[in-house]
């Protein structure tokens, strides 16, 4: 079993697990993720290690309750409690260099809308350790879902925040705050967007025209994540690719979005009656 | 001593199996063939001939004594008979269920040179059976050593390599990618054909040989291969990580909802036990007609699990001919008992949108046989304009599979063009104390022939490490 040692509730909707798994935590890289599975009849859900502490043994996940199972967790996963199972950490590590071409430290554009926030931090953290000139621009919608905002001010040169209603940082999205990044770095080698698909695809038209190299975290429905099923395919550059083994890194400006957003859509109406379910099950208990 | 028999004293007839009827059968999910009961195992062992030159043993890709077992289940020494059986063969029960037996044993059995073979796959089941239910596996006095062998993956290889290594007195720990073990035969195989508390109790033998299991552990990933000798203390390890890389067809249309390959169906239908959604977390897509392409084993259980599942219809669309089709015989018998359609020498071309990003049908050509190809089988040619629509509300491919590239991406192991792992004749990798066997070595191929290959590299890893018995 894997203990859950610590949890925070972030927002009504958001939490974060720390659960012990020392092997993992030593093995965990930026740009990874694991499957869980919470209980023996639960599904296996692909969740980006959004934190790792060899020293500790532990990683943390940070989870949006949006459907069955991750509203599920957000009730049952407390302290004390183990998860059933956990497997990875999955997935092709995100390659961090410590200089570009000619020799100068590269600058680095993390770039995270929402839930997106977590999983971008291991790769800020790990270009901020390589000795890269690192610019966060995290996007939430309001002030009371601003996360880590200290965790990132410590590895991040500058840090841009912003909020759709202006309620802390600027007022504005994430493409806003990465066009200020840009403007104010041109020399930035690469840019880093984890987030909703229409946010990851809205960075890639930004970054574009300026030919800067742009790498997103691509998020298809997994079931194994080890290669076996294909149930995450991905359209990258017109080539099929397995996200879980090819990824799920991939160059923003190859990817097929349109491909993604309707296999994300596959199981909707299955899910929409597991939540149903569900709810008139929590209703009665 | 009785009489010799001959092919005209022998029952003529091979002895029928008890079958749940095939329109009952096809709505659920217990398992279709009931076995044989002891009369009936009685009667069929009677048919054989005990010859001289063991033919059967020779079509056993790990040389079963035929001959010797069914002499003794003659006998009524069913414990005797699974001793025969177990010295070749961890698993009859399971491969009793699912070998190909009218291309091993029962296919050059001499009886069936005049009427049906022996049914020798049944009677192994049969006496595999009998021995999990009264416990008799084989747990001999085992002389501890102070080796530990690491296993990758716990398919029918892995087990059987596990299994060997701990008779030889190494402690043996499998680590299994999935949270439950048993590769194929837990996620591939329908309980239908091949029930879960069959591989439950085949992993309850091998702990009580003392063979640990670690599941949820993606070696490459957690730890990897070169790591598990460097520094977890491990003094060989075996890799048996199967070849369950699915391929799609890459035809246009190919990612619509509704399209699917045949290992992500049966994943969810039985180690997430989707068919019980919403209890089960894990969803299913249902179709109504629903189109499956290929014709091997995966394709009929994924046909199957289908129809199970409530689909209306389920056609199997093949570009060859029945003849070539490459399942187990009594699969696709079953499959046509059961209301499959069958549509032999048809090939699709592009699966078709329907507005939602859904599939709305399938484009198909049809197909002749042409000039022999490189597998000796004759060539499919599509016939020029043939091409039609094949009204259709799911697709899923089962056209086979490749290695998977997790050890690949993560050691320094030679891989061959195909990026299956480079062993020799003992098994032996490229990297001093590793071997490997089952289908990551050879491609996609039988349960049988991936437990023999891990009984081989089993010994082989004992003559590595020195050990004597
Ligand atoms: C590599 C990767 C990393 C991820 N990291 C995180 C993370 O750090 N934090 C987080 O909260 N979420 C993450 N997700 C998404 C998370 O897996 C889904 O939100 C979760 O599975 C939803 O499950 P549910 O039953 O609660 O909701 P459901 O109602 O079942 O699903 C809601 C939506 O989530 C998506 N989804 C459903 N099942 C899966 C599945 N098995 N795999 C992937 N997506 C699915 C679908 O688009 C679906 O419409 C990640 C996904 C991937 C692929
Ligand atoms: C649907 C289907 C039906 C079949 N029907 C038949 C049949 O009727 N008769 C027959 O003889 N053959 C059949 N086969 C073929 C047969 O199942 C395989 O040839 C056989 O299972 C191969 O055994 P294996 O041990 O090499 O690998 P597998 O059974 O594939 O097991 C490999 C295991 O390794 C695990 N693994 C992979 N990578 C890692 C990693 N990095 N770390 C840890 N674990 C890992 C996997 O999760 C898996 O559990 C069928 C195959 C399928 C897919
Ligand atoms: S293991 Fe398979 S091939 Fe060998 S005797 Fe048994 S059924 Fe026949
Ligand atoms: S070939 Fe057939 S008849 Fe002869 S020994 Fe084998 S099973 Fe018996
Ligand atoms: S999740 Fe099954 S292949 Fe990627
Ligand atoms: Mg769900």
């Amino acid at each position: 079993a894997f203990p859950i040692v610590e949890r925070e509730d972030i927002s009504a909707v958001t939490f974060s697990l720390t659960v012990r798994h020392p092997l993992m935590a030593k093995a965990a890289r930026p740009g990874q993720f694991v499957i869980v599975m919470s209980h023996a009849e639960g599904e296996r859900i692909p969740l980006t290690i959004a934190d790792f502490d060899a020293a500790a043994g532990t990683i943390t996940l940070v989870i949006q309750a949006v459907g069955k199972s991750t509203r599920e967790m957000q009730r049952l996963c407390q302290v004390g409690t183990s998860l059933h199972g956990i497997a990875g950490p999955l997935g092709i590590p995100t390659p961090i260099e410590a200089s570009t071409r000619s020799g100068a430290p590269p600058t680095i554009v993390c770039v995270g809308g929402g839930l997106g926030v977590a999983p971008v931090y291991p790769q800020a953290r790990a270009w901020h350790d390589a000795g890269a000139r690192v610019m966060g621009v995290l996007g939430f919608r309001n002030r009371n879902l601003v996360f880590w905002e200290n965790k990132f001010r410590d590895v991040c040169d500058e840090l841009i925040l912003c909020t759709d209603d202006g309620s802390a940082g600027t007022q504005g999205m994430v493409t806003d705050g990465l066009r200020l990044a840009l403007e104010a770095h041109p020399e930035t080698s690469e840019v880093i967007a984890i987030g909703p698909p229409v946010m990851m695809r809205a960075c890639a038209e930004v970054t574009r025209p300026h030919g800067i190299r742009t790498s997103v975290s691509l998020n298809p429905i997994m079931v194994d994540g080890t290669g076996m099923c294909g149930g995450c395919r991905v359209r990258v550059g017109g080539e099929v690719k397995f996200a879980c083994v090819d990824g799920p890194d991939f160059d923003a400006h190859l990817v097929d979005f349109d491909d993604l957003a309707s296999r994300l859509r596959r199981y909707g109406e299955e899910e929409a009656d597991a939540m149903a379910q569900w709810e008139t099950v929590c209703r009665r208990a | 001593m009785a009489a010799k028999r001959t092919i005209r004293s022998i029952p003529q007839e091979r002895t029928p199996v008890r079958e749940q009827p095939p329109l009952e059968r096809a709505r659920n999910f217990v398992e279709v063939n009931l076995g044989y009961d002891a009369s009936e195992a009685a009667r069929e062992a009677q048919r054989c001939l005990f010859c001289a030159d063991q033919p059967c043993v020779r079509g056993c890709p790990v040389s079963i004594d035929i001959p010797g077992f069914i002499r003794q289940i003659c006998h009524e020494d069913h414990q005797g008979a699974y001793d025969t059986i177990a010295r070749t063969n961890l698993l009859p029960a399971v491969c009793g269920r699912v070998c190909p037996q009218e291309n091993q044993c029962e296919g050059v059995c001499t009886v069936g040179e005049s009427l049906e073979p022996v049914a020798i796959g049944r009677l192994e089941r049969y006496v595999g059976d009998l021995a999990i239910a009264n416990d008799w596996a084989r747990r001999p006095y085992i002389s501890p050593t102070a080796y530990r062998v690491g296993i990758v993956g716990s398919g029918p290889a892995g087990m059987a390599c596990a299994a060997d290594l701990a008779k030889a007195g190494c402690q043996v720990t499998v680590f299994e990618a999935l949270h439950l073990p048993g590769g194929v035969l837990r996620y591939g195989i329908p309980d239908f054909r091949l029930p879960g508390e069959v591989i439950d109790a085949e992993v309850a033998n091998l702990e009580k040989l003392g063979v640990r299991f670690e599941c949820n552990t993606v070696v490459g990933r957690l730890f990897t291969i070169e790591q598990m000798l460097e520094d977890l203390g491990f003094d060989a390890v075996f890799i048996g990580t199967g070849a369950g890389y699915p391929t799609m067809l890459g035809i246009p249309g190919d990612s619509l909802g509704g399209v699917l390959s045949a290992n992500e169906l049966l994943t969810r239908a039985n180690l997430m036990q989707a068919r019980d959604f919403p209890v089960h977390d894990t969803p299913i897509p249902l179709g109504k007609q629903v189109a499956v392409v290929g014709a091997g084993n995966t394709a009929m259980d994924a046909m199957r699990v289908c129809l199970r599942l409530g689909a209306e219809q389920v056609h199997c669309i093949y570009r060859r001919s029945r003849t070539e089709a490459p399942a187990r015989a009594e699969e696709v018998h079953h499959a046509e008992q059961e209301g499959i359609e069958f549509h032999w020498l048809t090939n699709p071309v592009a699966v078709l949108d329907d507005g939602a990003g859904n599939v709305r049908a399938m484009r198909c050509v049809h197909m002749e046989l042409g000039e022999p190809d490189d597998s000796g089988r004759r060539r499919p040619v599509p016939i020029p304009g043939s091409e039609f629509e094949f009204p259709c509300d799911q697709v899923v491919f089962a056209i086979g599979t490749n290695a998977n590239p997790i050890i690949g991406q993560t050691s320094r192991l030679t891989l061959n063009r195909w990026g299956y792992l480079q062993t020799d004749d003992d098994l032996a990798t490229s990297i001093d104390g590793v071997f490997a066997g089952g289908d990551i070595v050879t491609g996609a191929a039988t349960v049988i022939e991936a437990m023999g290959a891990g009984r081989t590299a089993a010994a082989g890893i004992v003559r590595h490490l020195g050990i004597r018995d």
